[in-house]
């Protein structure tokens, strides 16, 4: 038996059944949709815009802004300053409180996530029962807690409570010495990057040495001595010489505020409050997972090659868990500042309660400040995970 | 052959004492030692911990049990002083206000609905989400299609009271939708029964959907300004998932879509939704959706944050399921590929329920993230439970010192107890699906 098989030339097909065809079909179909969208939403916008006497442009960020802010890092006044310059206010105090709650909550969580893997039982327990109530709570209502139920019955600037060496606590908030620099006060911070040249040769020098010897340098030690003792040294010698390059505005007590020093205003330290537990616990469990992803043979290989614990830790378990753990941190220090957004439930003047909030109201030109105050978290959000791919790919694994 | 070995004298050359046994002593005393004085490290460790809770855990339980006040008819109650000390939790303001919390201002002899939209609620959710349930096809149907008519009818009133035009011109469209199937049926040559039932399906289904909401069940019309508290918390996040889940399953299939514009939009809508605040894009839909609409028709002021939630939360939803399909084996493509089903046929039948399925927890997770963050719309002025105690706190007849911190902690007690439960459920369902590579 033979099975013959015959030879036929394939159908030939509309050109309706070419995958190419119909893709390009597809997305035709779609720009058409798109495209339609965005036209009736431009024309009416157009046609309310102009019903509404609402003029439109980036002009606006030249007007006189007229509203005062209540916490400002750069010069401004409500008769002086534009709404431009209320924009940068703005930015500047998301950008503070994001980078100051980054900050403490890198700390508080890799404590919190390094507690949770304790042998210690009690340690532990308290680590999770933190962990799983502040992340299950939304982040808004802890806020309100910590502004209204917490700040709030702090007493009147008149019985603030006094922690000492010109510290206050009162319903308006953290009162604290302020620094007041003199004009040769340019000698710390050059000391302070001579340290930090003086440390990168050191640690060069340290290992080139340790690659030929096998001899070990005390780095941690000569660091700390550089980085912070030579800054505090030329303090010292500038105070003895007696040009004096930092002293202290205490705060006063008056009648019935408190005068001098830096306010920390109360919305500040329950943002920075609210932001940095809420923030922590997600860190933990990143921390958490990182460690534990480094697998249990990695720890006792170590061991075997005659590490001590601590070096276990700081050569081999650290490293490896840092490539798991970094690509989600990033991702929280971006929800943290993300979330400094909610700066605007509790009066916080952070960009969208300064922006999106007073002056959206005041020029009523709404496509105009959501545009600017979107691309600026845009901005931040892109060039963040652009700096995460640029590190992911130097510290992935290669294999083969 | 001489087997002489030169030992090299740090080779043990007699024999070592064994170890003593591991201490197997059991015993909450052991249990103690091993766990909390193992050393003199953990010991200080453990005191402090100790101190701390002892810092922290009375005055707590002082303050919520202890102290509270259970009963009582207004601030009076709540401003007494326990012996000494002032008093502590003024539940009796949670108890007072709790229908407010729970509906609002909706009309009070209609919250039997509500009632009944919480019941639905429950069902659709318990059906879809313990994993054995029989028919879960048909609870996906409920939960995404007649569920959310249902509640609409229910809450609403429905009665929307279609004109007869707007039925002219919904069968014209029913018509030139089954034709324009047929159309194609005809220029493909294929048969033309199978095209005719998805158009008329879909022309069906609007039109049952449309129909209900024509429909005058005798309901009294409740408007959305005076929802309030926790059905609105849950509609927003009911609203979100019933939205985000089919949105976010097609970006997530644009996104991996081989035609390249399809591709650069799902991205671009991802990317830029999920480097935004939520807070921006809820104020961008208050303020702009106005804007874009034709002068004369205006946004139902609780719908606005409902699209900007849906949308925001589709972004991140679509960036779970592009997880579960990354996941899929090629071979699972091309086995579908190979069995001559279409694109649709592969997705459907084949990838996404497995794909899905192993995207459970991620969903969950998204949902729990959702679910909190429905709070944010009481900061765009709709009466969500945040929003109702922001505004009872402040009610003249129960101003007492505790009232916040009371109105918080029944806030956060709310969210933990939904966020907890999700949560351990999605751990449950992570275990399960891990069960099989366990070794």
């Amino acid at each position: 038996m033979q099975t013959v098989v015959t030879q036929t030339s394939p159908p030939k097909k509309s050109f309706l059944y070419d995958p190419k065809v119909r893709g390009i079909f597809y997305q035709v179909l779609l720009v058409a949709i798109v495209g339609y969208l965005f036209y009736v939403a431009a024309s009416n916008a157009i046609d309310n815009l102009q019903r509404a006497k609402i003029a439109s442009g980036f002009g606006f960020l030249e007007n006189t802004a007229g509203f005062d802010i209540s916490q400002t890092l750069i010069q401004f006044s409500a008769a002086g300053s534009t709404y431009g310059d209320a924009f940068l206010v703005g930015l500047l105090n998301t950008l503070v409180v994001s980078a100051i709650g980054i900050f403490f909550t890198t700390i508080l969580g890799f404590l919190i996530g390094i507690a949770r893997l304790s042998k210690n039982w009690m340690v532990a327990k308290v680590a999770m029962v933190y962990v799983e109530t502040l992340r299950n709570v939304p982040l808004l209502v802890q806020l309100l807690f910590w502004y209204i139920a917490v700040l709030g019955p702090l007493p009147q600037p008149r019985n603030s409570i006094e922690m000492g060496a010109g510290f206050f606590l009162n319903s308006r908030g953290f009162f604290m010495p302020r620094p007041v620099f003199a004009a040769d006060v340019w000698a710390i911070p050059i000391a302070l990057a001579i340290g930090i040249v003086g440390t990168i040769l050191y640690r060069r020098w340290a290992k080139a040495r340790q690659e030929a010897t096998g001899e070990q340098s005390p780095i941690g030690l000569v660091t700390l001595g550089l980085v912070v003792g030579l800054p505090i040294l030329t303090w010292i010698v500038l105070a003895i010489i007696g040009a004096n390059p930092i002293s202290f505005e205490l705060p006063r007590k008056g009648t019935f505020n408190l005068t001098g020093g830096m306010q920390i205003l109360p919305e500040f330290v329950a943002l920075l409050l609210g932001l940095t537990t809420y923030t922590a616990a997600f860190i933990a469990e990143v921390v958490r997972a990182g460690i534990l992803a480094v697998s249990k043979g990695q720890t006792e290989a170590a061991s075997s090659l005659g590490l001590k614990p601590g070096q276990t830790l700081r050569l081999v378990v650290i490293p490896q868990a840092m490539r798991v753990i970094v690509p989600p941190l990033t991702s929280q220090y971006l929800n943290l500042t993300k979330n400094s957004s909610l700066a605007v439930a509790i009066g916080y003047p952070d960009l969208v309660q300064v922006f999106m909030g007073t002056v959206l109201n005041q020029t009523g030109q709404a496509i105009e400040v959501v545009v600017i105050t979107m691309g600026v978290y845009l901005t931040i959000s892109l060039v963040t995970s652009a700096l995460m791919n640029i590190y992911n790919r130097r510290v992935a694994i290669v294999e083969r | 052959m001489s087997t002489t070995v030169d030992f090299p004298h740090f080779v043990q050359a007699k024999q070592v004492e064994a170890l003593p046994p591991p201490n197997l002593a059991r015993g909450p005393i052991a249990w103690i030692r091993e766990n909390l004085f193992s050393g003199p490290f953990n010991t200080i460790l453990t005191l402090v911990v100790f101190y701390l809770l002892y810092l922290t855990v009375p005055p707590i339980v002082k303050f919520l049990f202890i102290d509270a006040v259970w009963t009582g008819a207004d601030r009076a109650a709540c401003r007494a002083d326990m012996g000494g000390s002032e008093a502590g939790a003024c539940w009796a303001f949670i108890r007072d206000k709790i229908t407010y919390f729970t509906y609002g201002s909706y009309t009070g002899s209609e919250r039997w609905r509500v009632d009944i939209f919480f019941a639905l609620l429950a069902l659709g959710v318990g059906w879809l989400l313990w994993l054995k349930a029989p028919r879960r096809d048909l609870g996906a149907v409920y939960f995404f299609w007649l569920f959310p008519v249902i509640s609409y009818i229910l809450l609403t009133g429905g009665n929307a009271d279609f004109s007869g035009r707007f039925w002219i011109g919904f069968l014209i469209f029913g018509a030139l939708l089954i034709a324009f199937f047929a159309l194609v049926a005809a220029v493909l040559k294929t048969a033309i029964r199978p095209p005719l039932l998805i158009g008329g399906g879909i022309a069906a289904v609007i039109g049952i959907t449309l129909a209900l909401i024509d429909m005058d069940f005798g309901l009294r019309p409740v408007p959305t300004s005076l929802w309030g508290g926790i059905l609105v918390t849950l509609l927003v996040a009911t609203v979100g998932i019933v939205f985000s889940l089919p949105f976010g399953i097609l970006l997530a299939l644009g996104r991996r879509s081989k035609l390249p514009i399809v591709r650069m939009a799902s991205v671009v809508f991802i990317e830029f939704v999920r480097g935004v605040p939520l807070i921006t894009v809820l104020i961008m839909a208050n303020t702009m959706l106005p804007l874009f609409l034709p002068g004369d028709i205006t946004v139902d002021r609780l719908l606005r944050p409902l699209i900007g939630t849906a949308l925001f939360a589709s972004a991140y939803m679509a960036e779970v399921v592009r997880g579960g399909l990354q996941a899929m084996p090629k071979g699972q493509y091309e086995g579908a590929m190979s069995l001559g089903l279409n694109y649709p046929q592969m997705m459907i039948l084949i990838i996404l329920p497995q794909a899905l399925r192993i995207v459970i927890p991620g969903i969950v997770n998204t949902f729990i993230g959702l679910f909190k963050d429905t709070s944010l719309v009481a900061i765009v002025g709709i009466f969500d439970l945040v929003k109702t105690i922001e505004a009872s706190r402040i009610d003249p007849n129960w101003a007492a010192p505790s009232i916040g911190i009371t109105g918080y902690a029944f806030a956060a007690l709310f969210y933990f107890i939904f966020c907890f439960g999700m949560s351990r459920y999605s751990l449950g369902v992570e275990r399960r699906l891990a069960s099989g590579q366990k070794r």
